[in-house]
């Protein structure tokens, strides 16, 4: 039960980073870190205790597989999550070329 | 951008090849071992970018890449969805069906037409990946 | 009919990935194709509208039920799912007609179409589909999209608001997937229907509690509600207007307010402390969205802030219609608020889309959006003008504009649930939209020029002023639906849906 508690705990990590860092880099790593947590999260979901991996060969009867569809959604997530990442630090690199600094504290022309 | 030493170029010239061909192995075997078409575009596209990283390019020969890289994956995805057109054309009236003959389970042609997605997908994974990274060298590369 | 639905993502799709590659051989593709695509995706919507079968249900890949338990993703339409699709489909079309003139300022057209597309595609995905994680996937696809096209500009500006927007919206959405997570969990299924009937089995837990919460707050921030509204002013202001008017139009619609409502009303059973924390925060954003909107002097960040107002409106209606239905109150006025509530989305997504696309004919004219520099544009754009005062009094609720029809049945429903204190904020709020527009219309369009060289502005170009134009009919032409017999073919199998658990439940698992 701990490991699932520990998901969480490593999930709050990364929403602490993206909430108190001021480097854009570092909020982005937050956000990796939160997306990590929640896929660590389904692949414990997805375990079975003593299970074997979900192919069928021919001849075993072995019928304790894993669960495999966490593990299909954990691939999703994980193509989901470059596309965000690539996003993020495209726009990030921009926004560094544009305004000179990675500081979002001097980032800051929209108010209001 | 510029290469890096020769230790390096001549370690990726013999890995790099090797990177390619498991890539390839890893995706034409999808349907029977873990693995398919992102996991190994990712390898695939593990070995274009260690080639890229160690011996360099000129800026204007990245561009004329980074444009043929992104045409590729269009084109890939766009054939994913021929494909399925198929599917949907021939038989019950639903997408992604798999029209082709099933075959024996354990042999490398078989499972219709998912070996022919994974292909598919492995090409588009390839592409984009490869494609991300050429659009942020070649960003780095015009700020000089 | 069944087998059309895919249709509703394969389309967009297509010409996503179509636009990019062939637009080295034909330059005007993207121009051509998205306006035709949307065109013919509105007609797929209509037509649904008029089907013989109440709820449609589609097997992606042909897998079918086995046993009763769903092994396959399922596309199903059914009377919510419609309303959605042609709100969407209908701002798409003419949000692409619209860019046909406004793109003649930025380079890279053939990108913006193609991200469009995708766009459009993701939203269509999320509101047709019955899988929670596909859900999510159509999800990111379509805010992904947003979040490249709010920076499609890559101005200083554009770039902060891209990345703030990006921020919020990525934690948001890891909290909707670390909700399906803990539901799949719990439940062991993803199909909405199948997880319905778990849960009714299970009765209510603790564990239920934080998943209900995760959601509220993932798709509320991706509904802008006001505790998480911080991005959406300056996302949807430093936008390209053709993405304004979708942004605020449908995307918050059709990622926040249709996923809340299709998991509360379908999925979760509904309960006393849920439905009153989102009829809170509804109450909350309409009267702190409009507070936040009187001082702006930018239009479309004004814009922006009245949007957070106007879905409060939305959030109003249904949070009314959830408190009454989960103390099993009077049926009849829970009917009406929920009516009311969807009624006046479909009305914010037409008048608030008109205002957006105002806002950019006028920037695209005169180059600047602030109201202290404009004035006199009634002159030189009679019909621009024109429409944008239909648009202002719909948003404001004076008859005979279809804002006011909506408003009324919210007001009626909440004096008639004994919720005075929401009525009268709901009348106060909409008497200081009205003075807001009419400040509005006192900087901007009429009093003096103040531009010298005012001979070189002239009317819209004719892809701007057709949009602008049919979007004000509309306005006019949507306060119909109050009438019983539009109303039984539009609305009320929607509320239906929403009311009753086992139409939506029946077709797809059959319990």
């Amino acid at each position: 039960m701990i490991l699932y508690f520990l998901c969480f705990v490593l999930f709050l990590v990364g929403l602490y980073g993206v909430i108190t860092r001021r480097n854009v880099i570092k909020i982005v790593l937050g956000i990796c870190i939160m997306e990590y947590s929640i896929n660590l999260l389904l692949i414990l979901i997805g375990y079975v205790h003593d299970g074997v991996a979900p192919i069928i060969v021919k001849g075993s009867a072995e019928t304790n597989f894993v669960d495999p569809l966490p593990q299909a959604m954990v691939l999703t997530v994980i193509v989901i999550g470059l596309a965000t990442t690539a996003m993020l630090l495209a726009i990030a690199i921009r926004v560094y070329r544009k305004h000179g600094t990675f500081d979002i504290r001097e980032i800051k022309n929209l108010k209001g | 951008m510029t290469g890096m030493t020769n230790i390096v170029k001549t370690v990726t010239r013999i890995i790099g090849g090797v990177v390619f061909l498991f890539g390839l192995y890893i995706v034409t075997h999808g349907h029977l071992s873990p693995g398919g078409g992102f996991a190994g575009g990712t390898i695939i596209a593990g070995a274009f970018i260690l080639l890229v990283l160690a011996y360099g390019d000129n800026i204007m020969h990245l561009r004329r890449i980074k444009e043929e890289s992104s045409a590729l994956e269009n084109i890939a995805i766009f054939c994913i969805l021929i494909m399925a057109a198929v599917g949907f054309l021939l038989g019950t009236k639903v997408f992604f069906n798999n029209f082709l003959p099933i075959g024996t389970a354990g042999q490398l042609i078989s499972a219709g037409i998912i070996p022919l997605f994974n292909i598919l997908i492995g090409i588009e994974v390839a592409a984009a990946l490869f494609t991300i990274f050429l659009a942020f060298v070649i960003f780095k590369e015009e700020e000089k | 009919m069944s087998a059309l639905i895919p249709f509703f993502v394969i389309l967009p799709l297509a010409g996503a990935f179509a636009i990019p590659v062939f637009s080295g051989y034909w330059k005007n593709m993207g121009k051509v194709l998205t306006p035709i695509l949307m065109l013919m995706l509105l007609a797929l919507s209509v037509m649904f509208f008029f089907r013989d079968s109440a709820v449609f249900v589609y097997y992606v890949g042909g897998w079918e039920l086995i046993n009763g338990v769903p092994v396959g993703i399922q596309f199903v339409v059914d009377g919510l799912s419609v309303l959605m699709l042609s709100i969407i489909n209908m701002m798409a079309f003419f949000a692409s007609f619209f860019s046909i003139s406004y793109l003649k300022k930025f380079t890279g057209d053939k990108y913006f179409y193609a991200l469009f597309c995708l766009m459009v595609a993701g939203m269509n995905g999320v509101v047709i589909t019955g899988d929670l994680f596909n859900m999510f996937i159509f999800l990111e696809i379509a805010v992904i999209s947003s979040y490249a096209l709010v920076a499609f500009g890559i101005e200083r500006e554009e770039l902060e608001a891209s990345f703030k927007y990006q921020v919020l919206g990525g934690l948001a959405s890891l909290l909707v997937l670390l909700g399906i997570v803990v539901l799949y969990w719990k439940t062991g299924s993803l199909n909405i229907a199948d997880i319905s009937r778990v849960l009714k089995q299970e009765g209510s837990s603790p564990s239920l509690l934080f998943i209900q919460i995760l959601f509220i707050a993932g798709f509320g921030l991706k509904a802008a509600m006001i505790p998480f509204h911080a991005w959406l002013p300056d996302a949807h202001s430093s936008a390209p207007a053709p993405i304004s008017a979708m942004l605020s139009g449908v995307l918050i619609k059709a990622v926040g307010v249709y996923a809340i409502m299709r998991l509360f009303f379908n999925m979760f059973e509904l309960t006393y402390e849920m439905s009153m924390l989102i009829l809170v925060i509804g109450t909350i954003s309409m009267v702190g969205g409009v507070f936040l909107a009187i001082g702006q002097w930018d239009f479309k960040r004004l814009l922006a802030y009245h949007s957070i107002s106007q879905m409060g409106y939305v959030f109003l209606g249904l949070g009314m219609g959830m408190v009454i239905l989960s103390v099993n109150g009077n049926k009849a006025v829970a009917v009406m608020a929920i009516a009311g509530g969807l009624y006046h989305m479909v009305n914010h997504a037409v008048f608030k889309g008109l205002l957006f696309l105002n806002s950019g004919a006028v920037e695209y004219k005169t180059g600047t959006r602030m109201l202290k520099e404009l004035g006199g544009l009634s002159e030189n754009m009679p019909l621009t003008s024109t429409s944008s005062f239909g648009a202002s009094m719909a948003i404001s609720g004076i008859p005979p504009f279809n804002g006011f029809f909506s408003k009324l049945l919210i007001i009626i429903a909440a004096v008639q649930g004994q919720f005075y204190l929401m009525a009268a904020l709901a009348v106060l709020v909409s008497i200081i939209t009205l003075a807001s527009f009419m400040k509005v219309h006192r900087y901007a369009f009429s009093g003096n020029l103040r531009f010298k060289d005012l001979k070189k502005f002239g009317e819209a170009p004719f892809s701007m002023l057709f949009s602008m134009l049919v979007l004000a009919g509309l306005c006019l032409l949507l306060s119909l639906l109050i009438i019983p017999v539009f109303r039984d073919i539009f609305l009320t199998p929607a509320v239906n849906d929403l009311m009753n658990l086992l139409n939506y439940s029946q077709p797809i698992i059959g319990v």
